[in-house]
């Protein structure tokens, strides 16, 4: 098919519409519909995470206040925790939801390239969530092996959920990978090979960029987790040694033998820090045209944006071991790997000093969205600065398995997506409802969780440095603990409670200003994307008129000197209302 | 000619980050298939990987698979006999598969069809001939994925795990070709094009190729 023949092929792209309610909200081929199923599934499924990330600090600041908190059940708090909000929370918001929303509006496509494809990666993902939460139903409960699930001890008596939670665990993780497979393909294809007309590369807003780069990511990383989700599932069911070696338990010869519990931390870590980067580089592309919608002022430095979200992209396959230095492993290993993630700070520093060089001198609007940005920003360089502590081997060691690392990977990859996530909301719930958010419950919001955070992360890296273990349920007598450290505890659970029950205010927002918000207009923000220029809002199924946008210029042109508006619209052609006298 | 090819360059950079598509007359479920294609090789190369790291970590030695899969012949024991006769298959599918693409794009519908599914029988014996395999070696010799009475248990694990694997994209290529062919003979695809055929022979080719992974590394090893 030539060039000249995918593009009347694009614009006539059959859209079933839908007939009933069932084909139009639940099984739906609409990629706004499927997008808004992923983040409502998403969010809903984050929620339990943070209920039971606030049980985790009830015992840590009031340790055996309650008696519902025995060991088993905090380990299988932390376990479901971590790994709810870095799988089923954060990668399928992120790309399941905003990946599925924002691809074709802003590529200027009627839809996924293969939108039936699309629906059943949606409803996969939804049995991926049911079977992880079935782990609550069956007996023993859900897993308690961590969220990294190292053999030998995830499979051995004495962990929680040893019978049937790690199973439903792995089982739930294999079928998410499918469901991401699937929906990956789709947003890859798309960004590829699907754009409008004038919609080169070069001229794609950032965010498309981060998603795409995610994707990739999320496409050759996942493999390896379903692998070793594979090889675990048989050493668990039929008795197979692959990441089992010879190993007593209770006293007994257990009949594995030879097996290599290290394979499976270098596979699930070859897994695990691409993941890193599939969220934050959707996160690192959303707050990009954040900061440039609502600074009034074109991206600093574009072409050097993109080559940096490459570049990370790259880089994130050759540091993994990162996470092993205590692992035992040989310490040339270490040197090299301490080396790549070292590298991989420059690429990021790029987007830091470019976030804020846009930032410098702009029209700041202090909107919602762009507090969340300022605040990722920040959060940002904070989490990253600790990276750099425990990117090296000799630094790493006394702080490795302390609070320090808990903070460090709260700050960079649990807070900062999370606020760019909220910010991203606020800016795009405008086009999936046609309403405003309320700003004045956004504000409150945002103080509470920004603030809160650091209340409850700041005090983490000193826990850290005086040596307070990670994954312990009580620290008890141990002589090199003082006291105060209880007095600590206190406080951060004191502030996490407050963060976790303002979130509420949240919920309320989103169900209040649908119903009751300030309606928005089609552009309220007056932003230069294709996905506002939508001939309606919400844009319909198809999203377009009989032919699609055409776009003449890139993602950033604010404030255009002499132009008529600050903002001009990426499918203008030049001479267009919005430009004035102004030629770009 | 220096300066051409530098041109030649630019061009290339230029048409990649040209709107609409990156790579220009590339139908989407080709590119589609392309980018699993390569999501699979990561799935396939850990495997592979896992497979060398407990072979190496495993202190028992490691049978010998010539003479785990030799097979006798007018009571001579071949070594990899039955193991050849199954490559041989594969590979010469992915031949009928090729021919079946080429009638497609020269609008021969029917030889296409009917050379599909010349190629999905291939596969099927492919299947066979692993069924038969396996039930030698789990009935006659005793090899389970947990032990086996030659040596190191990685062996069966491994051999189970990924020739199982293979064998379940061998059969959904053996089903996706079987409905493929059927609709390429009904003529479904007159209006469209026959760029599915290709899509499909994509997929196939790709199973042949980790099958001479897998051969190199487990049975030739």
């Amino acid at each position: 098919m030539a060039v000249e023949a995918q593009i009347p092929y694009q614009e006539a792209l059959d859209v079933h519409h839908p007939h009933s309610w069932l084909t139009r909200y639940w099984f739906s081929q609409d990629h706004k519909v499927i997008a808004i199923q992923y983040g409502i599934t998403a969010i809903g499924v984050g929620l339990v995470a943070l209920v039971l990330s606030g049980m985790m600090r009830l015992q840590l600041g009031f340790p055996d206040s309650f008696d519902f908190i025995d060991p088993e059940a905090y380990y299988q708090f932390i376990t479901m925790h971590g790994m709810i909000m870095v799988i089923y929370l954060l990668t399928a918001l992120l790309l399941g939801g905003f990946g599925n929303y924002l691809v074709p509006l802003m590529c200027g496509a009627r839809d996924m390239v293969f939108p039936f494809v699309n629906m059943i990666s949606y409803h996969v993902y939804f049995a991926s969530v049911l079977i992880l939460l079935a782990s609550y139903f069956v007996p023993g409960g859900p897993t308690g092996a961590g969220w990294t699930l190292y053999p030998p001890q995830a499979i051995l008596t004495g962990t929680p959920g040893v019978d049937w939670g790690i199973l439903t665990m792995l089982v739930s993780l294999a079928v998410f990978i499918v469901a991401f497979t699937m929906g990956g393909l789709n947003y890859v294809t798309t960004i590829l090979q699907a754009r409008t007309r004038g919609m080169s590369l070069m001229r794609m807003p950032l965010s498309i960029w981060g998603i795409f780069m995610a994707t990739v990511l999320g496409l050759l990383a996942f493999p390896a987790l379903f692998v070793s989700a594979v090889m675990m599932i048989l050493d668990k069911t039929i008795g197979t040694s692959f990441f089992m070696p010879a190993i007593s338990s209770l006293g007994e010869q257990l009949d594995y033998s030879g097996g290599s519990p290290l394979l499976f931390q270098h596979l699930f870590w070859f897994f695990g820090h691409p993941e890193v980067y599939i969220v934050a580089l959707p996160a690192f592309g959303i707050v990009s045209d954040l900061i440039s919608t609502h600074a009034r002022k074109n991206i600093f430095g574009y072409r050097m944006m993109v080559w940096a979200i490459v570049a990370i992209g790259v880089l994130s396959f050759i540091v993994w071991a990162h996470h092993m230095y205590v692992s035992g492993m040989h310490p040339y290993f270490g040197f090299f790997f301490a080396t790549t993630t070292l590298i991989i700070a420059v690429p990021t520093a790029i987007k830091v000093y470019n976030w804020t060089l846009t930032l410098l001198r702009a029209n700041i609007h202090m909107t919602v969205p762009m507090l969340f940005s300022i605040a990722f920003v920040i959060t940002f360089v904070v989490g990253g600065l600790t990276g750099l502590f425990l990117g090296n081997v000799i630094v790493d060691v006394p702080l490795s398995d302390t609070y320090f690392v808990v903070a460090h990977f709260h700050m960079v990859m649990g807070v900062s997506p999370i606020l760019v996530i909220f910010g991203a909301i606020y800016h795009w719930y405008p086009k999936m409802t046609g309403k405003m958010l309320d700003d004045r419950i956004g504000q409150v919001h945002f103080w509470i969780t920004f603030l809160g955070t650091y209340a409850i992360y700041y005090p983490m890296h000193y826990l850290g440095f005086v040596g307070v273990p990670r994954r312990y349920f009580a620290n008890g007598e141990m002589a090199i603990i003082d006291e105060s450290v209880l007095l600590l505890n206190q406080g951060i659970t004191i502030a996490a409670l407050i963060v976790g029950v303002a979130q509420i205010l949240f919920i309320w927002n989103l169900i209040y200003s649908y119903y009751r918000g300030r309606d928005s207009g089609p552009n309220p923000w007056k932003a230069t994307t294709l996905e506002w220029q939508t001939p309606e809002t919400p844009p319909r199924h198809g999203n377009w008129e009989s032919t699609l946008p055409t776009v003449h210029r890139w993602a950033y042109d604010y404030s255009v000197p002499g132009a008529k508006d600050d903002f001009i619209p990426q499918s203008e052609p030049p001479g267009g209302e919005h430009e004035g006298s102004a030629r770009t | 000619m220096a300066e051409a090819t530098s041109t030649q360059r630019l061009q290339l950079v230029e048409d990649w980050s040209a709107d609409v598509a990156v790579f220009k007359g590339v139908p989407w479920g080709k590119a589609m298939m392309w980018i699993f294609l390569l999501s699979d090789t990561f799935i396939f190369t850990s495997f592979l990987t896992g497979y060398m790291t407990v072979r190496m970590t495993t202190a028992e030695p490691w049978p010998n698979p010539s003479e785990v899969f030799a097979l006798d012949a007018f009571g001579v024991p071949v070594p990899l006999l039955l193991i050849a006769i199954m490559t041989f298959i594969l590979i010469s599918s992915s031949g009928t598969m090729a021919m079946a693409v080429n009638m497609g794009y020269r609008r021969k519908r029917k030889a296409a069809a009917v050379l599909m599914i010349v190629t999905a029988i291939f596969g099927a014996s492919f299947v066979g001939m692993q069924m038969f395999e396996w039930t030698k070696l789990i009935v006659d010799e005793g090899v389970r994925p947990w032990s086996n009475p030659m040596g190191a248990s990685q062996f069966g694990a491994c051999f189970f795990m990924i020739t199982g694997f293979h064998g379940l994209h061998v059969s959904a290529g053996v089903v996706y070709l079987a409905i493929v062919a059927t609709r390429v003979w009904r003529g479904r695809y007159e209006e469209k094009g026959y760029d599915i055929v290709e899509i499909t022979g994509l997929y196939w080719h790709f199973v042949d190729l980790v099958w001479v992974f897998i051969f190199a590394f487990f049975y030739l090893w």
